[in-house]
């Protein structure tokens, strides 16, 4: 180990949760950053890291026979259990993780301590991967409809906005002004992701402030812009993704929702998608039912349906596919609102647009997705993850819940995703783990005040570093499927083990088909390559080589089909994946000084997830 | 649509949807007729647990077409069923019905071990009329022990030899309940029997797959349990599988939860709770994997029963085998285990699989335990997905067939049955047909790799999934998971074609090499 301890404790036992296997032995060391337990009574010496910023809590147990057990969650759902020897030792550890886990200041989180050894210039670059500008420009914006505008670029219009925002083009200065002022936080409607192929737009605010009977002629004109804006369809959708109840009650402190009197042409319509607090201790109930020791089959399924939380994952959903049907098939706009628009909003509209555009199913478009309707939209990664010691009833799954829908998704559309599962967990360890710049913070401002750009680095680049072990292998490409209707009965979703037991190893498929097709890609590339060699050696290429079936043009499905097609699909599509200096490009061609600093972190990063 | 005497065939009109459905009378489950004004709509539910409906201008024909599927979907003469008037259009190359003959399996046996012997004290149907006419026990008892065993045991089901742990000798026998009743009857026999299966001073388990209370009730009729007393050296473990209708109950349940397509989330997952389906999948691979414990971990022999012997202990000792013998997950063991400890052993098919979840009669012997045992295989199928050599196709195929088929394999109860129905000369094997190598390829998992390790399952609730290929295959669009396999086969075809191609390019330098130095040395 180069880094230096604070802490080591000798003896420690890890019991295994599930089976009753001989608990290991060995010993804990506390570093600045990680948690780390080497296993010494193991044949091969086992490390497990755990980042301070992923633990959750951190309990002491009732002494055992064992010693004093010491109860550590984590915000990945890794549960450990140590036992340590002495009291003073067990409470050293306790305390020393109690601070370590729940920094005060920003500045100490690890982000600003991280250093992969990357050139500045790389460490810029790597800011620039994701343009949100270029994405717009996908979607033919500007155009005569919509305009990018830095209307907020002093933060005038909306504190929590990004400088730069899209609207309608109609929208004035005034309208916008206006609007933002009858807004819950000035968050006014603006363009989420436009369907190119019929103009019908998606569009994202807060509530309005309209209480019993407020309205605002800024606010009506911006709705009336936003719906004109799309001429094919002759009203728009007004969502609100909150159950009507809690709308109503919202009324009552002069916020609200849209009466459907005072906007001209407009179908209001509530989707019932709980709050964070309700989803917070859905999650919490969900928790319990995973740590269950040994439940039964009833035991289990019952206390799935307690938790509520597929019931919630499934409304996410719905919502969801309700937007990209009314945008496809209605060919209607929609605005979409909840309290403040940076919750249920942001999960929904996100959805939506993976629903409607293949672009945001590819590596790069996922990033963008995240980039867009999360991170520079203000959904408010620092409160509802706990980056710091802060309100206990600021946290909530949000962001959980999205890649959970994305994952379900997944399974039912298994060819139409560029990236694996572990490309999602990946992202969800990093949202908790403050190792990069993108997930400081809760908004835009307050990432440039705290001068994350200059700083830190972002996650993006080193993730597209490791693009082979995170890709699809079945991924059909860019093309080959467009939008996605999934099935929402209730039967279509499934308990997420990978995600909520995905430390239970032994839950788990015992062989990994993901692994063995990876296997197979990169066996492949071999095999191609020895193939064109042994030919090249070959003196006249006279008569068909015995097995043949590859290189001949029409060599049936399986030859036509098999070379990886997705990925030079995806790449071939040049003005949709040109989004930004492009690392992952680079690394494809394999330039030799860049992946070397880039490669250096990544055993870092491995480590943390043993 | 056509009535035949066996199928409804129903073929759409249209020239460009020259779609046509087959529908063997046997696979109706039952039949709802509707009408509303003279439209008249027949829902036909089927044991594959498709739902057709058929809209039908005119009340009088559709109450003709109703009744009609009604008495031909229900016939009462096994000899009138379709088996027996199916010709095949294609070519036989092996008969499945000798294709897996228990003198092959014994073969094999006496290869590592001369403990065992074939007896054919069964010949004519006599000691055992479940049992099929040549078993497997242990040299040193003789046939008329067997005999008196016989007696001593539930419907003549004496303890035989079920698997052979090769690793370690250690052996799985099956049998029915002792009778000891509540006088507490013991049978020397019967002890010396399963005792010879014993390495000396080493223990033995009995698997009752009844929990204690069941068997002890089962001595007020005759029935019972090995008592400690008379089998010192076997420890007795009661598991709980259930049994009859109450898994029918489930069953129907499940599908009934499955098939609507109104509730919300929270109803349908207390719907899938209530109906215990996951809760006997859970239990019986939780007793299956005790038996294999038993026998590769604690280097023991397993005597494992329930009442009957016909159902529960069938489950138990076929899924032991596929989590202990590698064997047994390829297609052609596969297909031997069936044959060996489902149609040999005498489970009832004919009468267990009479009628699927939509029946209403209730039979008191209707139960899903074949598809039970199914369903299991593909959980382990799907926790070790490379190391099987069939596919979930195979598994649904051998579901649908067992409920109805063209092929004789699942007729009849036993052997006696069948060989009294004279199916092997009358009917087609199923087998004669899966064996063929264009049916085949439709069946082989492109993931395999030889394994010869035993499996162990996880039995824990977030391990168990709804098999979806079975009780959602008709509610749930399929096109995108048959794209991904689709997918899955060709990459690991063009991989095999890619290595076959850099072979044979090997060999041809090689070759060229070679030649280069002949012609250097003239």
């Amino acid at each position: 180990f180069h880094a230096v301890f604070l802490l080591q404790v000798e003896n420690v036992k890890l019991l295994d949760r599930y089976t009753n296997r001989k608990a290991a032995s060995g010993t804990l060391y506390l570093t600045a950053t990680h948690l780390i337990y080497v296993d010494a009574s193991a044949e091969v010496r086992k490390e497990t890291w755990i980042l301070h910023h992923h633990i959750s809590s951190v309990e002491k147990l009732p002494l055992t026979t064992a010693g004093y057990p010491l109860l550590i969650h984590c915000k990945n759902f890794h549960v450990a259990h140590f036992v340590i020897g002495q009291e003073r030792d067990c409470h050293d550890v306790f305390t020393s993780l109690l601070k370590l886990s729940q920094p005060v200041k920003p500045e100490e989180l690890y982000a600003f301590s991280y250093n992969p050894k990357m050139s500045k210039e790389n460490r810029e670059m790597g800011w620039k991967l994701i343009d949100l500008r270029l994405d717009y420009q996908r979607m033919g914006i500007p155009n005569d409809s919509w305009e990018i505008t830095d209307i907020n670029k002093d933060y005038e219009v909306c504190s929590t906005y990004p400088p730069e925002i899209v609207v309608p083009r109609a929208a004035t200065k005034a309208v916008v002004m206006g609007s933002s002022r009858f807004r819950s936080r000035g968050r006014i409607p603006v363009l989420s992701y436009l369907y190119k192929e019929n103009n019908a737009a998606l569009c994202r605010c807060s509530q309005p402030l309209a209480g019993f009977s407020a309205r605002c002629l800024e606010d009506e004109q911006m709705l009336q812009a936003i719906r004109e804006a799309n001429p094919g369809c002759p009203f728009m959708y007004v969502v609100d993704t909150r159950p009507k109840l809690n709308a109503m009650a919202n009324r009552a402190a002069g916020k609200g929702y849209e009466n459907e009197d005072n906007y001209e042409n407009i179908r209001f319509k509530f989707i019932g998608i709980e709050n964070i607090h309700v989803m917070r201790s859905s999650l919490q109930k969900l928790l319990e039912v995973c740590e269950m020791k040994s439940p039964s089959m009833s035991d289990f399924l019952t206390g799935l349906e307690n938790s509520g939380w597929l019931r919630h994952i499934k409304a996410v959903m719905d919502a969801g596919v309700f937007l990209a049907k009314a945008v496809k098939e209605e060919r209607a706009s929609v605005l979409v609102h909840c309290s403040d628009g940076w919750d249920r909003t942001a999960q929904v509209c996100s959805l939506a647009s993976l629903l409607l555009d293949p672009f945001y199913r590819t590596f790069k478009g996922f990033m963008v997705l995240i980039e867009k309707e999360w991170i520079a939209m203000g959904h408010k990664f620092s409160h509802r993850c706990g980056h710091l010691d802060g309100d206990p009833k600021e946290v909530s799954p949000v962001f959980t819940q999205f890649v959970e829908c994305v994952w379900q998704l997944m399974q039912q559309f298994p060819c139409s995703f560029e990236f694996s599962e572990r490309f999602l967990l990946e992202i969800h360890d990093h949202v908790y783990s403050c190792q990069f710049g993108n997930f400081l913070g809760t908004c835009h401002k307050e990432r440039e005040e705290l001068r994350i750009f200059e700083k830190t680095h972002s996650l993006w680049p080193f993730l597209l570093q490791r693009k082979q072990e995170l890709r699809n292998p079945l991924y059909r490409g860019f093309t080959a499927y467009k939008e996605l209707q999934p099935n929402t009965l209730p039967f279509s979703f499934q308990f997420w083990c990978g995600m909520y037991n995905r430390f239970d190893k032994g839950m788990h498929p015992k062989q990994c088909v993901l692994d063995q097709l990876l296997g197979c890609l990169s066996q492949k590339v071999t095999l191609e390559d020895n193939a064109s060699h042994l030919e090249n050696k070959l003196p006249i290429p006279d008569g068909p080589v015995p097995s043949e079936g590859c290189t001949s043009p029409k060599a049936g499905a399986a030859a036509a089909k098999a070379p990886t097609r997705p990925q030079d699909c995806a790449e071939g599509a040049a003005p949709v994946l040109s989004n930004g200096p492009s690392l992952g490009h680079q690394k494809h061609k394999e330039s030799p000084a860049q992946p070397r600093d880039l490669g250096a972190s990544r055993e870092d990063g491995q480590a943390q997830h043993q | 649509l056509c009535l035949t005497g066996h199928h409804l065939i129903f073929s759409s009109r249209r020239q460009d949807n020259a779609e046509e459905l087959w529908l063997l009378h046997s696979n109706i489950d039952s039949i709802d007729k509707r009408f509303v004004g003279s439209l008249g709509t027949i829902i036909i539910k089927c044991k594959d647990l498709r739902i057709i409906q058929l809209d039908i201008p005119g009340m009088e024909e559709c109450l003709n077409i109703a009744s009609s599927i009604e008495a031909l979907s229900t016939l009462d003469s096994v000899t009138l069923m379709y088996p027996f008037f199916y010709r095949p259009m294609f070519e036989v190359l092996e008969d499945g019905w000798s294709s897996f003959l228990l003198e092959q399996e014994f073969e094999l046996l006496s290869s590592v071990t001369n403990e065992w012997r074939l007896s054919c004290v069964n010949k004519e149907f006599s000691v055992c009329p479940s049992y099929p006419p040549v078993v497997i026990v242990p040299k040193s008892v003789d046939d008329d022990a067997l005999r008196k065993v016989a007696l001593f045991r539930h419907g003549g089901r004496f303890p035989v030899l079920s698997y052979y742990h090769k690793k370690n000798g250690m052996a799985m026998l099956r049998s029915s309940q002792p009778l000891t009743g509540t006088n507490g009857r013991r049978c020397k026999e019967d002890e010396k029997l399963v005792n010879a299966t014993l390495r000396s001073g080493r223990r033995g388990f009995v698997i009752d797959t009844r929990p204690l209370a069941v068997a002890q009730q089962a001595r007020a009729k005759g029935g019972g349990f090995e008592q400690e007393v008379h089998y010192p050296q076997w420890r007795r473990i009661h598991k709980y599988i259930e049994r009859f209708n109450i898994l029918q109950e489930s069953f129907i349940k499940l599908v009934e939860a499955c098939n609507d397509q109104s509730h919300n989330m929270d109803r349908w997952l207390s719907k899938l709770e209530a109906s215990n389906w996951l809760t006997h999948i859970k239990e019986l691979l939780t007793a299956a994997c005790l038996a294999a414990q038993c026998i590769d971990r604690e280097g023991a022999s397993v005597l494992v029963h329930g009442s009957e012997g016909t159902d529960s202990t069938l489950q138990v000792t076929s899924l032991a085998q596929i989590i202990l013998d590698p064997r047994c997950r390829t297609i052609r063991g596969f297909e031997a285990l069936i044959v060996r400890e489902w149609l040999q052993a005498g489970h009832p098919f004919q009468q267990r699989c009479a009628q699927s979840a939509y029946s209403n009669s209730k039979q008191k012997w209707e139960a899903p335990v074949f598809l039970l045992f199914l369903e299991c295989v593909w959980q382990i199928h799907r926790q070790f997905p490379c190391s099987f050599e069939f596919n979930e196709q195979f598994l649904i195929m051998l579901f649908e067939h067992a409920y109805a088929s063209q092929f004789g394999t699942f007729l009849g109860n036993n052997e006696n049955e069948r060989a009294k129905l004279k199916l092997p000369q009358k009917t087609m094997s199923l087998w004669s047909w899966v064996n063929r190598p264009e049916e085949l390829s439709r069946f082989q998992n492109p993931l395999y790799e030889a394994n010869s390790l035993v499996i162990w399952p996880s039995v824990a609730p977030q391990s168990l999934q709804l098999w979806e290929g079975v009780f959602l295959r008709w509610n749930r669009p399929s096109r995108f998971l048959e794209e991904a396999e689709e997918e899955r086969i060709n990459i690991i075809k063009y991989n095999k074609e890619l290595q076959a191609r850099v072979n044979a390019l090997r060999r041809r330098l090689a070759e060229l090499e070679a030649e280069d130095e002949d012609e250097e040395v003239q």
